[in-house]
């Protein structure tokens, strides 16, 4: 540690003597209020981790209320943050820690909290009104519902209260800085620096320099108390993470689509046009984007969602990158529009940060439940392309690859990121750019006689894309059906039946120009497990530990959804079963079984939170006949099935 | 990184050709009813287009769906048939995208002020270089005859047997409203008068929004003949002209004027005196909203310019803010993977 950064007040011969445990994963979860803070507490300990060269993942849970009422149990606001020293693929089934600010926390999260982890609570907070808004009748801290724990009760409130004292602030905003001393005492807690947290904060409150006296004194304070006490007899490490060699930084899934957008724009040196209507979990996109004007990037705030993707299908009209981004309810909003850039082949792509549906549905809480709307959610026999990112850094690659994809087919792409990837982080090793992929594309060449704006390309089916501004190949186009070669409005029968076959047709060609699917585990054996989306992790994780032991369960993941990769048939049969683990009743099961004739097991949970690792190893184990029924364990009480 | 113009740097020709009407005209057979205003309405547009010096692979209609939303398929340019409603969308995206384009958007009463209103409310409040012409013909032509938001109160239609009980929207009011830089009125009819309209339009830097009065022979025939045909125009309908007082009569012998907000006929008035005159150039709406009040029977209905003011538009503001952010330094892509907290790991 840095000397600097030793705590002022504290004697050393006065401090106790901690012991050290080297570990090799924690999981902390951070919650409270929504007013507490805690996205940023756990957002620094993140931070921190990150520098630190722990491998980790992170989970946010927030309410949709940006306000709910104060101490109530639809208030509490939640961060969980899993680091490790080895490689590991989400934020963890269960805490070993949790950090509860107000009893209403502490209620809405115990449950989680692995038998004897550890709770640190802020005892002041454990007081008559806030127990009754959080509907305890006694109190936990004295009533011995707690004693399957390590408890260690803090008066976070007043030692706040006395760091701060003769700071010109009201109470209210010293009572905000709770946040730092309990991050502070957390940093302590796993032998973290205070370096990173405290340069951020310099940086965010470089205009306030009282709030940031606050902070910083709040922060020190929890450092400080950690040491000097006697609470904790145990301070942990948990070592680096042994990971490739090279730069890293610390991103979020919503963060690496903006910057996948902004890279497919430097690789195709076409400017980016961004439109969007303002929709959790997508927002944070038009916000990273409309920073990036420096790249030539565009960015439209739209009156609706409709006026979106209109704007996209014009910027993609005139030669740029359409582009426009929302979550499930925006994208039935666009579904029209979708079919015209389907019907005048222009490429443009659609985000849709998933959320957990159906109608307005829980806005903040994720699901893997728009897969049947990006396919088949529009009039007529109508094809997309859709891509599906994985983790949250894979959305930088895959949005590059929806513009190579829309670019050299002349296609709308649906690009299926989901709450959880979009909002949850992860370290990344920054890529080198000279190694991204270059996206080719070209306007339309001059053709002899009359330009003929549906003459396709022999290859991939790609219609030419001439903008306005070329001479000489002014055309007409719109949602009407065409007539090949011309794009004159047509009713031919026979011209709408090989129309609607070549739109189609473009979509299955992409297959030739994607990769195979990527088998994890035994290349044939008894079981595969196929996923999709941002259950990556759980999947992997799940698959891993199966194998360790010693079952022939194998995973796969599928980033290319329409089309499948062209190997994905072969794959599925080399296995005695399949299993498909969705957070949605089974949408990626109806389509496998309906192309592949494959009896599929799906797998469903629709809670709105990602799949535990345990989750899915219970299923597995059923599968395989190792045990009885694998019910999901929320379901149990409540006496549903859980799919 | 290149410019965000980049992909226009071969497309734009820099020599202007001289163009005529024909130049206009496209291959397609025009296939609207025999008789409809519409016919019009493309004749003026495709006379007026050579007098504006511009390209033809520069100009883009962009249109919604009903009868006048056919229009782009019989002009000779760039073209774009889009879905109901949303022409103003596609037309905001092309041309916040590409500046430098000419962008009309032909719409109808049903498209435009029904499943369209709200992009027709928001491009105009936008003040996006965008030359909309909304046809208004007080009736669904295309699915054949049921009243539309600018049909009168207590029609009769397909889809009203017994009359309508919806109040009619007045497009002009909506323009003004919203905030359009420029807003003028024309009438299918007076073919001079609407040529001048649709060209004044598309020279105006900013939204500019022309409602044409344009009768539909089959569902809603004579729908302004009260008041424009030929023989009775001079007297029910009242010409604005910038900066001169409202008269209109045969001898132009009738004037306008105020009473308090109130407008009110002058009959034979002898001098000028204390007449209207009209300011199309003024920054407050006050006087465009009371001439736009006026109606056939009560008044003589206006046609003409309401307002003509200037303001930066939309499109030239994204583009500015683009220009000024990289002109203080292009974005790296390098160095924006790079943003943040970075680590090394040996």
């Amino acid at each position: 540690m840095d000397k600097k950064q030793r705590p002022m007040t504290t004697e050393a011969q006065l401090k106790p003597e901690h012991q050290i445990e080297e570990l090799e994963r924690v999981t902390i979860r951070f919650a409270g209020d929504s007013g507490d803070g805690m996205q940023l507490t756990g957002t620094q300990f993140t931070r921190t981790a990150a520098v630190f060269g722990n491998d980790l993942a992170t989970l946010p849970d927030f309410p949709a209320e940006i306000r709910a009422p104060a101490g109530s149990l639809p208030g509490v606001s939640g961060f969980q943050i899993s680091f490790a020293s080895t490689e590991i693929y989400t934020p963890g089934d269960r805490p070993d820690v949790l950090v509860a600010m107000n009893p209403a926390a502490l209620k809405t999260n115990l449950g989680d909290l692995k038998p004897g982890g550890l709770l640190i609570v802020d005892k002041d907070e454990f007081e008559p009104t806030n127990l009754k808004k959080a509907a305890y009748e006694t109190n936990p801290l004295e009533d011995g519902s707690l004693n399957g724990y390590q408890v260690v009760p803090i008066s976070i409130t007043r030692q706040n209260e006395l760091a701060l004292e003769g700071l010109p602030l009201s109470a209210k905003d010293k009572f905000r800085c709770r946040n730092f001393y309990a991050l502070g005492l957390v940093l302590w807690l796993y032998g973290r620096t205070l370096d990173t947290t405290i340069k951020w904060a310099t940086e965010q409150f470089k205009r306030r320099p009282d709030i940031l006296e606050a902070n910083l004194r709040a922060l020190r304070a929890g450092y400080n108390f950690g040491e000097t006490t006697e609470l904790f007899r145990v301070q942990y490490r948990v070592p680096p993470a042994k990971v490739p060699p090279g730069v890293y930084r610390h991103i979020s899934g919503n963060e690496a689509t903006a910057l996948g957008f902004v890279a497919a724009s430097v690789l195709s040196g076409l400017p980016l046009f961004y439109a969007s209507y303002p929709i959790t979990p997508a927002s944070d996109i038009l916000h990273e984007l409309s920073k990036l004007k420096n790249f030539g990037v565009k960015t439209f705030q739209a009156e609706d969602e409709i006026a979106a993707i209109g704007a996209a299908i014009g910027a993609a009209y005139g030669g740029h990158l359409g582009l426009t981004g929302t979550s499930g309810p925006g994208l039935a909003l666009k579904s029209e529009a979708l079919n015209l850039a389907v019907m005048t082949e222009l490429p443009i792509v659609v985000i849709d940060v998933q959320r957990a549906g159906p109608s307005t549905g829980m806005p903040t809480k994720t699901e893997q439940a728009d897969l049947l709307q990006a396919m088949f959610g529009r009039n007529g026999d109508s094809y997309v392309a859709i891509v599906a990112p994985c983790t949250p850094s894979d959305c930088f690659f895959m949005a590059i690859e929806a513009f190579r994809i829309a670019l050299k087919y002349m296609v709308p792409v649906v690009f299926l990121s989901d709450g959880y990837l979009g909002n949850g982080s992860e370290p990344w090793r920054i890529p080198d750019v000279s190694e991204l992929p270059k996206i080719e594309w070209h306007y339309a060449e001059p053709q002899a006689g009359k330009f003929n704006p549906y003459r396709r390309d022999p290859n991939t089916l790609a219609r030419p894309w001439a903008v306005p501004g070329q001479r000489g190949m002014e055309h007409r186009i719109g949602g009407l059906e065409k007539s090949g070669e011309t794009g004159d409005i047509s009713y031919d029968p026979r011209n709408h039946h090989e129309m609607t076959l070549a739109r189609k047709g473009k979509v299955e060609r992409i297959a030739q120009d994607i990769p195979p699917l990527q088998v994890t585990g035994p290349e044939e054996g008894d079981l595969l497990v196929l996923g999709w989306g941002g259950t990556y992790g759980s999947i992997t994780s799940a698959c891993e530990n199966a194998r360790k032991r010693g079952l022939s369960v194998a995973s796969a993941h599928l980033r290319y959804l329409n089309p499948f990769p062209a190997n994905l048939g072969d794959v599925l049969k080399r296995y005695q079963k399949v299993l498909i683990p969705e957070l949605n009743t089974g949408q990626l099961a109806l389509l496998i079984r309906g192309r592949y004739l494959v009896d599929a097991i799906p797998f469903n949970k629709i809670s709105g939170q990602p799949f535990k690792i345990a989750e899915i190893e219970g299923k597995i184990d059923e599968v395989l006949g190792l045990r009885d029924e694998y019910v999901l364990e929320f379901t149990r009480s409540a006496g549903v099935s859980g799919g | 990184m290149t410019a965000p113009t980049m992909p226009n740097d071969g497309l734009i020709s820099p020599d202007l050709p001289v163009l005529t009407r024909k130049d206009f005209v496209s291959d397609q057979e025009v296939r609207w009813c025999p008789g409809c205003g519409d016919y019009s309405i493309l004749a003026q547009m495709q006379k007026m287009l050579p007098e504006l010096g511009i390209p033809r692979e520069q100009i883009v209609f962009i249109s919604g769906i009903g009868c006048s939303s056919r229009f782009p398929y019989y002009v000779n340019t760039y073209g774009f048939h889009t879905i109901h409603g949303r022409a103003p969308t596609i037309a905001t995206g092309l041309k916040t995208a590409r500046p430098e384009l000419k962008v009309f958007v032909i719409t109808g009463d049903g498209d435009g002020l029904s499943i369209g209103g709200n992009h027709l409310l928001h491009a105009i409040r936008r003040n996006i270089d965008l030359t909309i012409v909304l046809f208004n013909n007080r009736i669904y032509g295309l699915t054949k005859g049921q009243y539309s938001p600018t049909s009168e109160f207590g029609k009769i239609t397909k889809s009203s047997p017994y009359g309508t009980t919806e109040r009619p929207l007045n497009p002009i009011r909506i323009a003004l409203a919203a905030g359009a830089t420029f807003v003028a009125r024309s009438v299918d009819r007076d073919t001079k008068h609407l040529e001048e309209m649709l060209y004044l339009a598309a020279k105006h830097r900013g939204v500019s929004f022309v409602e044409v009065y344009q009768n539909c022979n089959i569902f809603n025939d004579g729908a302004f003949a009260a008041f424009a045909e030929k023989e009775v125009r001079a007297d029910r309908m009242i010409y604005l002209e910038h900066g001169k007082p409202l008269r209109f009569g045969k001898e132009n012998q009738h004037g306008i004027r105020l009473n308090g907000f109130t407008p009110e006929i002058v009959e034979n008035a002898a001098t000028d005196d204390g007449l209207l005159v009209h300011d199309a150039h003024a920054e407050n709406i006050t006087l465009a909203n009371i001439l736009v009040g006026m109606d056939y029977p009560d008044f003589p209905v206006p046609i003409g310019v309401f307002r003509d003011v200037d303001a930066p538009t939309f499109d030239q503001l994204v583009q500015q803010q683009v220009e000024e952010a990289m002109a203080r330094g292009k974005g790296s892509l390098e160095a924006a993977l790079r943003t943040g907290e970075t680590w090394v790991v040996e």
